[in-house]
């Protein structure tokens, strides 16, 4: 048993596909020398040397662009984009090319490419660098979505998506980067597109990614212990592909649903959940789905109003509190 | 006398380069007529009177390099050695296709043949092409990447990351410029700081500064042969602006009109690149039965491969819901 960081265990994973693989290289911005801004990255250029763990110039376009040819000739790439906000200044090497390529040429080309970003708020970085932004990647057709919540998951997802066919988007969480896990073996495989079960309850699911499973989580035990309220959460790991089979049987089960997403209300993933949620499970459906979101703005940078942003454990509980008890 | 035929390229090479521009002049040629009949939809960009420089390239490249080419790309794929039916059968969106219809015009991709697709968001393809190269050194393998561009592309931002990082990593690729003087319907030089838009940029990333009459078929093989060799050989990225003229409008919807008469006849009359090969090969006395010969098989292979085309079925719909991911399908849920 050991205690792994979210953080070490993004370079042990990344580490572990590597060994694995040759065919596995690292490129980004300030990866190998600095070992990553979030310093998650720190120890991979003195073990694999600078053929295989790259630092690229501030060029974004360039480096997913790279990661892409290379993908196309059978290597697998993981290329970093420091922080997912910069995803804008590279999204037609996102969106048209890694997305679409396969498609438009019949299946001829493959991309087995991992993109990994810190994602997120909670660090008081202002609008630009603090963005959650699966559900920019979630709605384009040929990208896989990633988001893990723990260093196991990190672990075994990591470990999931070099050896995926296709292209992954793997969202890291800023705040996550602390979060401490005793973790038994970290030779990890967890397939893409299978939820997790956080906390077990059958008064209510709540819905979660990332950081946002976590706080459900918090918000579980408050529910359990304060206020004799059951609730299963459940962490998606992944947004594509989603696991709809596991939703619809807690649906079934406990009748109330909320999601809890870290995104602007507006076309957020909880949109697209709850759209297959009536679609699916209308008639177990005790009441409507509430989906619990940032408000749509740009996130704050001060601490009071970035916090009052981001929803807190406080605020899932007293949602949850208002949405069984009328409260 | 100078023993023309017994120079740095000689006779063979160049009835190949002939063959090769030929093709491309005449699938064009029938792209367009297919086009008037309504037997093509959406758009299309014909490089007309630019098929030196494919044709070029086709013929220096060796079997296993790559190429990335723009939505002009009907000419890069073909010289590549796709099959014509490959290619306007997927103009016409019929299953003998190169990709079956699911692409089109804008994006033919062969990759058994090298043709690592073609692009149609200007820039992207710069930086791709670097991956491919990236590939080649990292696999320690010899391939060479070939990336074809417009002369509009030099001033979008992909154009310079893609530029910096090839040289900094010292990537087997040669970038080649086609400047056929208008970015769409605009003057090239009314947008562009520079007088030449790409080769005035090589400085910047410390690369040679080489430009090159495109439609001169000797002088562009010349030049190919030199940057391909040079990649080959681990000395790194070139920078190739190939001066040229495109003899149709910017796309299917476009006449060209916003061209002076006098400039578009000059380049049709006197530097159109086929029209001038023919008599360079009479000039260097090559039998004209052989010039003939050719040029009579190539039209025919045309003919059968419209004829192909034309019978082969179009595509079922079930084929909507295929291949968005490596397991065949499209599913994104349980």
């Amino acid at each position: 048993m050991a205690q792994l960081t979210y953080r070490a265990s993004v370079s042990l994973a990344i580490a572990q596909s590597m060994r694995k693989d040759q065919k596995v290289f690292f490129i980004g911005e300030d990866v190998g020398a600095a070992g990553g801004v979030f310093k998650a990255t720190v120890g991979l250029l003195e073990e694999f040397g600078k053929e295989r763990v790259m630092d690229a110039p501030i060029s974004e376009q360039a480096i997913l662009g790279a990661a892409m040819g290379a993908a196309m000739t059978g290597l697998r790439p993981i290329a970093e984009i420091m922080f997912s906000d910069f995803l804008a200044v590279c999204w037609d090497i996102v969106a048209n090319q890694i997305a679409k390529t396969r498609y438009m040429s019949d299946g001829q080309i493959n991309i087995p490419l991992v993109i990994r970003t810190a994602n997120g708020g909670g660090s008081k970085f202002g609008a630009q660098h603090s963005q959650s932004l699966e559900n920019w990647s979630m709605m384009i057709p040929g990208l896989k979505v990633v988001a893990p919540s723990c260093p196991s998951d990190v672990l075994g997802l990591m470990d999931s998506a070099v050896k995926d066919p296709d292209p992954v988007i793997f969202y890291e969480h800023k705040s996550l980067y602390a979060f401490k896990e005793e973790i038994e073996k970290t030779d990890l495989f967890i397939p893409i597109g299978e939820a997790n079960t956080i906390h077990e309850g059958k008064d209510i699911t709540i819905i979660g990614l990332a950081l946002m499973a976590q706080r459900a989580k918090d918000a579980a035990l408050i529910l359990k212990d304060k206020h004799d309220i059951n609730a299963k959460v459940i962490d998606l790991r992944s947004l594509v592909p989603l696991d709809l089979q596991t939703i619809k049987k807690s649906v079934i089960e406990t009748g109330h649903v909320m999601t809890v997403e870290e995104n602007p209300r507006l076309c957020g993933w909880g949109a697209e959940i709850s759209s297959l949620i009536s679609e699916h499970c209308f008639k177990n459906l005790k009441g409507p789905v509430t989906r619990v979101t940032t408000p749509h703005v740009p996130l704050p940078s001060a601490d009071i109003l970035e916090d009052n942003t981001i929803p807190s454990v406080e605020l899932i509980v007293n949602e949850v509190i208002k949405k069984l008890k009328g409260e | 006398m100078v023993d023309k035929l017994n120079d740095d390229i000689g006779e063979e090479k160049r009835l190949q380069l002939w063959e090769m521009m030929l093709k491309l002049r005449l699938v064009e040629k029938k792209a367009y007529d297919l086009f008037l009949q309504n037997l093509i939809k959406g758009t299309s960009h014909l490089a007309l009177g630019q098929e030196a420089i494919a044709g070029a390239f086709g013929v220096a490249l060796k079997q296993g390099d790559y190429t990335f080419c723009t939505y002009r790309g009907h000419a890069h794929t073909l010289a590549r050695g796709s099959s014509i039916e490959g290619v306007l059968g997927e103009l016409m969106g019929r299953q003998c296709g190169l990709m079956k219809g699911k692409g089109g015009s804008m994006h033919l991709t062969d990759v058994d043949k090298g043709v690592m697709g073609s692009y149609a968001i200007i820039g992207a393809h710069l930086t791709i092409a670097n991956g491919t190269a990236l590939a080649s050194k990292y696999n320690k393998t010899n391939e060479v990447s070939v990336c074809f561009f417009g002369d509009g592309t030099t001033n979008i931002g992909a154009f310079h990351e893609a530029l910096n990082m090839a040289k900094i990593w010292n990537l087997p690729i040669v970038f080649v410029c086609e400047n056929n003087l208008y970015m769409e319907y605009t003057p090239i030089h009314e947008v562009t700081a520079v007088e030449h838009p790409a080769a005035d940029r090589a400085g910047a990333y410390d690369l040679d500064k080489i430009i090159v009459d495109g439609n001169d078929a000797d002088e562009m093989l010349r030049t190919a042969e030199k940057a391909i060799s040079k990649a080959r050989e681990g000395k790194g990225p070139s920078l190739i602006e190939a001066k040229t003229y495109r003899h149709s409008g910017h796309s299917r919807a476009d006449p060209g009109k916003y061209r002076p008469d006098e400039e578009v006849k000059d380049w049709m009359e006197n530097k159109d690149p086929i029209k001038n090969y023919r008599a360079k090969l009479l000039d260097f006395n090559i039998n004209e039965k052989i010039i003939s010969e050719i040029e009579e098989k190539i039209k025919d292979q045309v003919e059968k491969a419209t004829e192909i085309s034309m019978a082969s079925p179009i595509p079922e719909i079930k084929e909507i819901y295929t291949d968005v991911w490596a397991n065949g399908g499209s599913e994104w849920h349980n």
